[in-house]
């Protein structure tokens, strides 16, 4: 026992345990199952918050464990939503179309109905057709096949790309970033075949389930948000834990080093980074239908870029760090530009947190980067008494190998 | 009422004189006169006709003042005057052939000549003529262009007499021009269009495609058998090769020449018109989700004669064998046609090229675009390898600062001058304050300084956003700069890219002397290259980095100018730039500011080269450029001009 998994690394167990608290006093408290103190949807803002804090994890594995500072992690999860979306989009369209042709008095054909569904979907963006791509989007196992596979296929080929060029730091970032924008331009165009800046629409809405209030739904998304980054967490907390997290620490910290004790260093990266872009995929299936709705400007690169800055926050290279960054941040986020916030009146001007909220964000980013690069998560060492080594001054990144920050201006 | 009379008395004299002294005009007036009182656009022609070619110096007058409704007869005699309204509310009347003034009359006496637009517009054309011949080039200009804006047959006469006796050359060109334009849509001597044709083709202008396009349109006939002689035929449609036979059967229902088809709504209607006990035709109505099923039940009801039968593949096909389809010209003449589409041809070749030139133009100036926004970070990240993401937030604070004088200097011309060393000035500050108080912490941790620059870049754009607001603010280009240098009408530029290019081409060179003939220059790549043995030869390696980050942050500035011009200032301005600016360093080369040239010039063309495939779609171009660059870094990953040895730093 005393050797198990969770023994060894008692912030699981510690991080699981206040998930599973969490979850169950939100139950309790919602609407629906308890005593109603927490709206509908601020339930929905917290699950959400749960699939940002899943992307988190994959966003910490591929940047806080393995260097690779990618922007293209918001893209995958974007994807994942766009899959799940398609389902929920067309099966909801079909109930109505169905609903609404029952009434003719000569039934109607599997093509009529298909042809309806078209109209109805594509109306927007002026078509009617079917794309290719929508080829699955009536099976739901299909469309949750493709949640993970789309994602991950893209990643493959991108990092197969990538890697396999030895292109590394920064110059990966700006080339996942133009992936990204490349990607966003593409939905943006109407005849991309997922309805444009339109975007997918009333995901909240899950077929066959019209009957079951929004409330009840709520509950239910977040237990499987909540799941879902429990068992995202455990599946990183397991890969950083053993050999295959030594390997990618030794990437990160020497490529070159790793690469001569005989390492594929390409295969490691890209099975990591294709890997992180399924979990991004899933934790976006599950955020889009409490979202409601997807559109590619969710995917533009500036989005990557918080994720990114949410991690920094709350502490990259430790996976509870990046989910507190993502809830803390997040929620913080949505509570000043929601108006929440009081303003402050100066007398002379009035600062309105929704328009100085975003540059207090950038400048705290920039004083965390400076001044603590270990983020909110490096609290928490003031109260585990972790010993760190003392390195000659902070990580230089992947290029510049095992040399140390003091080391290089000295 | 006795000095009205006597007034009247007084004009009749004199009128009755003009008559006996022979007035040629006043007599064709007369002539017609019936014609010209109940005027109609359709009665009117020989009127207006025998007024223009009467060959008196007086019809150009006479036929304006009768445009302008200032002819009036008098209900006395029947005789037409030039009439004006006088202060005291009668008209004063003048001669139609003398000019000069017979008397007054009253109001009531008169009758005013309302020539209705139709009419108006017929005395306009035959007005052509003579301002054709006007002694104001101006008039004759204006005269020029209102033929060549509503094109007839009837001004072709008036301008080909009107050419021989033009003085002014260039003026005489343009008639020679639209005179042949009008020869080839009027002329009716066949041979002479034909020429016309000739002469214009492979001609640019806009106007003789619009010319020629009318002598090729065609429409789809149908005929039962062969089409009749005598049509000038431009192809003959063979069913189910140049034309789908179902679009040609619809041709036939079109012309009634077959009985129509049947469609699917007519198919749902009459069967659902037909249920009975659940069933239609002896099939269940739920069984009728199937098309086969459909089918079924709509025969048994054409069995039973209750609904009308649909033709079947086989009889189309004998209706399509027993018709042909013809395209036939509009024009009659086979020889006018065939000239005018040899021409259209030659004339498309030469719009192809001259298109590639204007194509090669928008890639250049696209280019030059990029080139202005990576420039600074050609030495940023380039020179210094600092990875700047606030960068096209420099842009933009030089962009809103080129605003900001505008609003202070109202001169565009000054302003511009002020506002480029304004720009850099606030961006150099910018950019040292920023190397000082953050960039400098983080030489050694690239990704940091790329989080950390983009915290202050989102910081950045948001105070732009509460200072100047989210709508689109105009930084005006002088007037100087306005239009644009047109070498045909396919090629065109408009003077400010031509500017910008100019700009870009400015900034290599500064950036060229600066790196190589100067001190700062030389010291920067000194600390770039060994900052330790830099520092023991005497050179202060922080003021180095600051100084080079200034200037790099500078000319971003300078580049914001340039770009607000032809761009909306926005706070958005930046970052719609920062992620091909930096695509334009890394395909270019880092390191080296002619691989940002040769990047930024690749990026530019390539852009404007996939548009040109899709025009409407600048978002593909954008994507398929992107992954284009993705591919490319694969092949050649340290970019198109890499540094080799001991410059490339490792």
């Amino acid at each position: 026992m005393k050797n198990s998994f969770l023994m060894r690394n008692p912030s699981t167990l510690i991080f699981l345990t206040a998930l599973a608290a969490f979850t169950i006093v939100v139950t309790l408290l919602s609407e629906a199952f308890g005593l109603g103190l927490i709206s509908t949807s601020f339930v929905k803002t917290l699950g959400k918050t749960l699939c940002l804090g899943l992307v988190a994890v994959a966003m910490d594995l591929v940047w806080g464990y393995a260097g690779i500072l990618s922007l293209g992690h918001f893209a995958f999860f974007g994807l994942g939503g766009y899959m799940i979306g398609m389902w929920l989009m067309y099966e909801r369209t079909r109930d109505i179309v169905i609903s609404s042709m029952a009434d003719a008095p000569i039934p109607p054909t599997t093509d009529e109905i298909t042809d309806a569904i078209g109209h109805q979907i594509f109306g927007v963006v002026g078509s009617s057709e079917f794309p290719l791509i929508w080829a699955f989007a009536d099976s739901l196992t299909l469309q949750l096949v493709l949640v993970v596979v789309v994602p991950g296929a893209l990643a493959f080929v991108f990092g197969w790309l990538a890697f396999r060029s030895r292109v590394a730091g920064v110059y990966l970032s700006i080339l996942t970033q133009a992936m990204t924008l490349a990607l966003s331009f593409y939905l943006f165009q109407n005849d991309s075949g997922l309805r444009g800046n339109n975007g997918l629409s009333g995901l909240q809405n899950l077929p066959g389930l019209e009957a079951v209030p929004q409330e009840v739904v709520s509950i239910w998304f977040l237990w499987a948000s909540a799941l879902a980054l429990g068992l995202g967490y455990l599946l990183a907390a397991w890969i950083v834990s053993g050999k295959f997290g030594s390997v990618i620490r030794g990437i990160r910290d020497d490529e070159a080093r790793v690469r001569f004790l005989g390492y594929s260093v390409e295969g490691y990266k890209l099975a990591l980074f294709t890997l992180t872009a399924c979990i991004a995929g899933i934790a976006g299936a599950l955020y889009y239908p409490q979202a409601g709705i997807i559109n590619p400007a969710e995917i533009a690169p500036i989005a990557s870029i918080y994720l990114a800055v949410w991690v920094a926050i709350g502490g990259r290279g430790r996976l509870y760090g990046a989910v507190v960054g993502a809830g803390f941040v997040s929620l913080v986020s949505s509570w000043f530009t929601g108006g929440q916030a009081p303003d402050i009146p100066l007398g002379f001007y009035t600062i309105k947190w929704v328009d100085w909220w975003l540059i207090v964000l950038g400048l705290s980013f920039v004083l965390v980067t400076l001044f603590a690069p270990k983020g909110i998560a490096g609290l928490f060492d003031l109260v585990s008494d972790r010993k760190w080594p003392n390195r000659h001054g902070a990580d230089l990144g992947p290029d510049a190998g095992a040399l140390r920050e003091r080391e290089a201006s000295e | 009422m006795k000095r009205l009379f006597l007034a009247g008395l007084a004009v009749l004299m004199t009128c009755t004189v003009a008559l006996s002294q022979g007035a040629p005009m006043q007599d064709i007036l007369q002539a017609h006169s019936a014609l010209i009182t109940k005027s109609s656009r359709t009665t009117i022609s020989p009127a207006i006709a025998a007024i223009s070619n009467s060959g008196l110096t007086q019809a150009q007058d006479i036929l304006q003042a009768w445009q302008s409704k200032d002819i009036w007869q008098r209900r006395s005699d029947g005789l037409f005057f030039r009439a004006e309204e006088t202060d005291s509310g009668s008209y004063q009347l003048f001669d139609p052939d003398t000019g000069k003034i017979i008397g007054e009359a009253a109001k009531s006496d008169l009758r005013q000549l309302k020539p209705n637009s139709g009419v108006r517009a017929l005395i306009g054309t035959a007005l052509v003529q003579f301002q054709l011949k006007d002694n104001d080039p101006a008039r004759r200009l204006a005269a020029l262009t209102s033929i060549e804006r509503n094109p007839s047959s009837d001004s072709l006469l008036p301008l080909r007499a009107s050419i021989d006796m033009e003085p002014d050359a260039d003026l005489k060109a343009k008639k020679r021009r639209a005179e042949r334009l009008l020869t080839i849509a009027y002329d009716t001597d066949e041979a002479a269009r034909v020429a016309a044709i000739a002469e214009m083709s492979g001609d640019l202008g806009v106007d003789v495609r619009a010319t020629l396009n009318p002598l090729l349109q065609t429409r789809t006939q149908v005929f039962a058998g062969v089409a009749p002689d005598g049509l000038n035929i431009a192809r003959v449609l063979v069913p189910g090769k140049d034309i789908a036979s179902q679009e040609a059967y619809r041709l036939l229902i079109a012309s009634n020449l077959a009985p129509a088809r049947i469609d699917q709504a007519e198919i749902l209607a009459t069967l659902s018109d037909h249920i009975s006990d659940g069933k239609v035709g002896g099939i269940a109505v739920e069984d009728l989700n199937q098309p086969e099923a459909r089918d079924r039940a709509y025969a048994a009801l054409v069995s039973q004669g209750l609904a009308r039968a649909t033709p079947t593949g086989a009889e189309i096909e004998a209706q399509l064998a027993a018709h042909q389809i013809v395209e036939v010209y509009s024009e009659p003449s086979p020889v006018v046609t065939s000239a005018a589409s040899e021409a259209l041809e030659a004339i498309l070749v030469n719009v192809g090229v001259n298109q590639t030139l204007d194509l090669i133009l928008d890639g250049l100036s696209l280019a030059s675009i990029y080139f202005l926004a990576a420039i600074g970070l050609a030495i940023t990240f380039g020179v210094m390898g600092v990875i700047n993401m606030a960068h096209g937030e420099f842009i933009m604070m030089g962009a809103y600062t080129g605003y900001v004088v505008q609003q202070i200097i109202p001169n565009h011309t000054v302003s511009i001058l002020v506002a480029i060393p304004l720009a850099f000035a606030v961006t150099f500050a910018a950019g040292v304050a920023m190397e000082r108080l953050v960039i400098r912490w983080l030489y050694n941790r690239p990704l940091e300084t790329l989080l950390a620059t983009f915290g202050i870049s989102i910081a950045l754009q948001q105070l732009a956003k509460n200072i100047f607001g989210t709508q689109a603010r105009p930084l005006t280009s002088p007037a100087w700069l306005d239009g644009a240098w047109v070498l045909n009408d396919v090629v065109s530029i408009s003077y400010i890219r031509i500017a910008i290019f100019i700009l870009a081409l400015i900034f290599l060179g500064v950036f060229l002397f600066i790196m190589r003939r100067t001190r700062l220059g030389l010291e920067t790549r000194a600390v770039t290259q060994n900052p330790r043995m830099a520092a023991s030869m005497g050179i202060n390696p922080n003021r180095v980095n600051m100084l080079t980050f200034g200037l790099g942050s500078g000319i971003a500035g300078v580049a914001g100018v340039a770009i607000g011009l032809f761009a909306k200032v926005t706070s958005e301005l930046g970052s719609d730039y920062i992620v091909q600016s930096f695509m334009t360093v890394v395909v270019g080369g880092v390191g080296n500011i002619w691989g940002t040239l040769a990047g930024a010039a690749m990026i530019g063309f390539l852009q404007k080269g996939i548009e040109w495939f899709n025009p409407s779609n600048t978002l593909a171009a954008q994507t398929f450029m992107i992954i284009f660059i993705i591919i490319f870094i694969q092949f050649r990953p340290r970019g198109i001009i890499a540094l080799k040895g001991r410059a490339a730093g490792d």
